[in-house]
């Protein structure tokens, strides 16, 4: 399997998802922002960080990069997009997810272990997980996930809600929501489930010696879905 | 404008460095040149107080590669791997603007390890303020906490290990000291040393502004009502450019065209070219109309004096200009080759085609002042009588609880997770234990690193705190399994011209050079910090120590948190009782007088190296070092974290119960082991002479003390997190 990561000026999270995709047998590229052409890939990945400082609404200066024409067309024919925290944002700011990202509910970053429940498995991306409940991690400012009570309605009917922040237990409510996002939002897709976005960090869940090891089960189960 | 001693008096200078200056240029200097004078002149550059005392620390070693001097220290971990690391003051600046003060004292720090070839790869800090109850904390607090994280977070460098601590003393002078550890190859160090004749200088980043226009006088002068007025000498980060910065200097280093590169720090384009130059031993040529500039109409005083931020000036081969401009082309940073090397040996400038100064680069480095200042030294003070009486009235279960939700003690959570620690994917220790760890990326080696001050004991008897804080350094390391390597200091103190302030400094940089010689844990870099002072009020004297040590399998890591119940529980060192300056006598006794803990060196190294040989063996568990608030706070923190219980045994000889939960004699950590394990520990710590104590088992759920003193874990928890969460009002 082919991915692409894409590096923005002030991506900081490349390297590391660089490690992950290699290390579940993704064969992975980096791509510089600047560049026009995606190489031929089964997966293009929006990595984390601060694209261009997130000066001015995160992600919206890199959803205008040269490369961004190319993931937009690579996503409108069907191929598999994930961003991870600003590449969330990222995706929110090119409309190719809906919604937006607040900064959090008590205007401070966080980083730390959460628990997220996996809401919709009828996609690649979450397709025969062997977990319902993930220990991911987050460490954003802006990951309050935020959109209006139609476009609400909208992503529920169709089915687009990815992830709830919630307790170990998969049980979702205001107590594990670590940042003000609407209906503990931690993830979402497009309408047509190709397209992922969320907040925590898959990616620094890779080995025992870390926080964890359910991003491990993450790749490992999505490698498996793209070969399929 | 027209220099004369007044001008150069309220440029920082004394009335006879201005005579010297008049003398050593045989005329008077014109105002830019007055500016590069006091910038390289005054305290924070020059360390004219304290290289005569500094140059008695031990900086060499079998695993030293660069001792200070250079932009940080740099030690050999194996295999071609080098670790740069450095810890830096920004005290001045955050107190005036905290959330800038801080964010660009973390830049700082980060740019002096990169500008060696390094990739930061952990960040730490150590930060003081004053009482919780003075009106200015809260607020300096949080500005600099969000200042941390607004520049580390972007950077994408983990913060993994650092300190909070309160204190009236630092009511007026609060102290933000950031520590950066960076992974390089042995083969490729870069350092600031200039050579060879017409090689152009090269100046990379951002533009240069008026921002920080004499932040480091700023940095050598005491605080007075008039403070508000300094705040444009506090520099403005942009951890953006920053990290394309790092970016674009690590992949031209990748090559050769680099022959020397400085970062623009204090003192800006003054400090960095005459270093360069001085280290070489050759001149400088300078055209300031080549000088990248963001406002209009910068004069050479501004530009020379700027701090503005994430600047690097490199002297290049010749003929790699286009090269590396391409780099820095690609990263949107500003190039432009403003000068040249020279053989002359002097600091020469244009603008506008005129000359603007000219210096003898050796009247600004070798001729600069340097004073061996009157110090007072300080007596060890008597030794206090504590009436036993008076532990009738205390319910250990209540003493535990004011000590565990203590400023000083109580969980720092809310400020660890403003703080990316995760990010690079390789933190194996976050922030709360006894150190930070990451692994070298790659490898099986990771590295520890801790910061660790104790300003109480270093006020009470300098030199006993000097001792003692190198050695809690040394014990953190070893408590995470990692073999101590070397260190940096960050020596914030009073003002020098005051003679108790600088003899507490003597005596703590004494203390600090016994112990590091002794224990074998060299400095390597470091920086001082004079005049955190307000009017005439000084800080305790504050030296804060960072620690590096090295894990050679990362799999061996201890870590703190309790792990089985049934396992046995051990105080590793002797036990004295010793009350007089810790946490209990002060805060629950009211007591402030009396010596701190005496420092045994040789109980230290022994127990400390007995420690990871028991660790090699994989007997331990976890394990702590008893420091603060003594056994019972060191065992509640490692029930917190491991969410178990323990159960108390009355120690085999005569000491009150008070005397030894909560005295803070040093030499000690608390180890876990397993049952079956019991008499292979015993027998390796009776064959070393060294003493330990039984100190119970690992239960379930609850801290048994005794009959009469138990508490369950999920109340040692909310005694461990309500203070601060309260404080922040969360």
């Amino acid at each position: 399997m082919n991915s692409s990561v894409i590096t923005f000026p002030g991506s900081n999270c490349d390297r590391d998802m660089d490690v992950a995709l290699k290390k579940f047998g993704f064969k992975n590229k980096m791509v510089w922002h600047n560049d026009v052409e995606l190489p031929k890939s089964d997966l293009v990945v929006l990595p984390g960080g601060f694209s261009y400082g997130d000066y001015l609404r995160c992600g919206s200066m890199a959803s205008k990069s040269k490369i961004m024409q190319s993931v937009i067309n690579f996503a409108n024919d069907g191929g598999k997009v994930m961003g991870i925290c600003n590449g969330f944002q990222i995706l929110v700011e090119s409309g190719l997810l809906p919604g937006v990202l607040l900064r959090n509910k008590y205007l401070e970053f966080i980083c730390k272990n959460i628990f997220v429940k996996v809401n919709n498995t009828n996609n690649s991306f979450f397709k025969a997980l062997k977990k319902n409940t993930l220990k991911l991690h987050i460490a954003h400012n802006e990951g309050n996930y935020f959109c209006s009570k139609e476009q609400f309605k909208e992503i529920n009917d169709n089915n687009q809600i990815a992830l709830y922040y919630s307790d170990k237990n998969g049980n979702v409510d205001e107590n594990c929501n670590p940042n003000g996002s609407i209906a503990n939002i931690a993830g979402i897709f497009n309408k047509e489930k190709n397209v992922l976005g969320m907040m925590p960090h898959p990616e620094r869940m890779i080995d025992p010696v870390l926080s964890g090891e359910d991003g491990s089960i993450f790749f490992e189960n999505l490698i498996n879905n793209l070969k399929k | 404008m027209i220099v004369n001693e007044q001008v150069a008096v309220d440029h920082g200078l004394k009335k006879d460095e201005y005579k010297k200056i008049c003398d050593l240029l045989k005329r008077v200097p014109n105002i830019t040149e007055l500016g590069i004078f006091s910038a390289m002149w005054n305290e924070h550059c020059s360390y004219k107080s304290s290289r005569f005392h500094l140059k008695n620390l031990p900086t060499k070693g079998k695993n030293v590669i660069q001792g200070p001097g250079e932009n940080a220290g740099v030690i050999d971990i194996g295999d071609d791997d080098a670790i740069v690391f450095k810890i830096e003051s920004h005290n001045h600046p955050s107190f005036i603007e905290p959330y800038q003060g801080a964010a660009t004292g973390v830049g700082g720090i980060m740019r002096d390890v990169f500008t060696m070839g390094a990739r930061p790869i952990a960040n730490l800090n150590s930060i003081h303020f004053g009482s919780p109850q003075h009106k200015k904390t809260k607020n300096l607090l949080r500005g600099v906490v969000q200042g941390i994280g607004g520049y580390g977070n972007c950077m994408g460098v983990p913060t993994i290990a650092g300190q909070t601590s309160f204190d009236e003393s630092y009511n007026g002078n609060i102290l933000v000291n950031a520590m950066t550890l960076g992974h390089v190859k042995k083969n490729k160090i870069f350092y600031s040393k200039a050579a060879g004749l017409g090689k152009p200088v090269i100046y990379v980043g951002s533009k240069t502004g008026r921002d920080g226009i004499h932040g480091a006088s700023m940095a050598s002068a005491v605080f007075d009502e008039k403070i508000e007025e300094k705040k444009p000498t506090v520099q403005v980060g942009d951890p953006f450019t920053e990290k394309l910065l790092l970016e674009a200097c690590l992949e031209l280093m990748a090559g050769d065209s680099i022959i020397a590169i400085q970062d623009m720090g204090a003192a800006g384009l003054t400090s960095s070219s005459i270093e360069m130059a001085s280290k070489g031993n050759l001149g400088i040529e300078i055209n300031l109309n080549k000088v990248p500039c963001r406002e209009k109409k910068m004069t050479p005083y501004e530009i020379m004096l700027s701090e503005s931020q994430e600047r690097m000036l490199i002297v290049l081969e010749n003929g790699k200009e286009d090269l590396a401009k391409k780099i820095f082309d690609k990263w949107n940073l500003d190039f432009a080759v403003i000068g040249k090397t020279t053989k002359n040996k002097k600091i020469e400038l244009y603008f506008n085609e005129e000359k603007v100064a000219d210096i003898p680069v050796n009247t600004l480095v070798e001729n600069s002042p340097m004073y061996e200042r009157k110090w007072k030294k300080t007596k060890l003070p008597k030794k206090i009588k504590i009436e036993k009486e008076q532990f009738k009235n205390l319910k250990i279960v209540n003493v535990l609880n004011k000590i565990l939700s203590s400023p000083n003690i109580c969980s720092k959570e809310w400020i660890w997770q403003q703080y990316d620690q995760t990010v690079m994917g390789d933190t194996i220790q976050k922030p709360g234990g006894d150190a930070g760890v990451v692994r070298v990326h790659g490898s099986n080696k990771a590295v520890a690193a801790s910061v660790d001050s104790s300003a109480i004991y270093c006020w009470a008897h300098p030199l006993s705190g000097g001792k003692q804080v190198v050695c809690e350094s040394w014990r953190n390391l070893i408590a995470v399994g990692a073999k101590p390597i070397a260190i940096t200091n960050c020596l914030n103190f009073g003002s020098p011209e005051n003679e108790e302030n600088m003899g507490e400094f003597v005596e703590c940089v004494q203390g600090l050079g016994e112990a590091s010689l002794y224990l074998e844990f060299p400095v390597v870099s470091g920086n001082v910090s004079f005049y955190n002072q307000t009017k005439n009020i000084g800080i305790k004297p504050t030296p804060t120590i960072g620690g590096v040590g090295l894990i050679k399998n990362y799999q061996n890591m201890v870590t703190m948190d309790l792990k089985q119940s049934n396992n046995i529980l051990l105080v590793v060192g002797k036990t004295e009782g010793h009350l007089a300056q810790s946490l209990f006598a002060r805060d629950i006794l009211n007591e402030k007088n009396g010596p701190p803990p005496e420092i045994n060196l040789f109980n230290e190294k022994n127990n400390g190296e007995i420690i990871l040989k028991l660790m090699d063996k994989k007997f331990i568990k976890s394990a702590h070092d008893v420091s603060l608030g003594g056994i019972i706070t060191a065992l509640s923190k490692m029930c917190i974290k491991g969410k178990k219980g323990a159960t108390l045994k009355k120690p085999n000889y005569l000491i009150n119960q008070f005397e030894y939960l909560f005295s803070e004699d040093q030499g000690r950590y608390i180890i876990e082991i397993e049952k079956n394990n019991f008499n292979n520990v015993t027998e390796i710590l009776k064959k070393n002479s060294i003493h330990y104590d039984d100190l119970g088992t690992v239960n379930e759920n609850e801290l048994i003390i005794d009959e009469k003193s138990k508490v369950t874990i999920d109340e040692l928890i909310k005694f461990h997190t309500s203070w601060l969460n309260r404080y922040i009002g969360k």
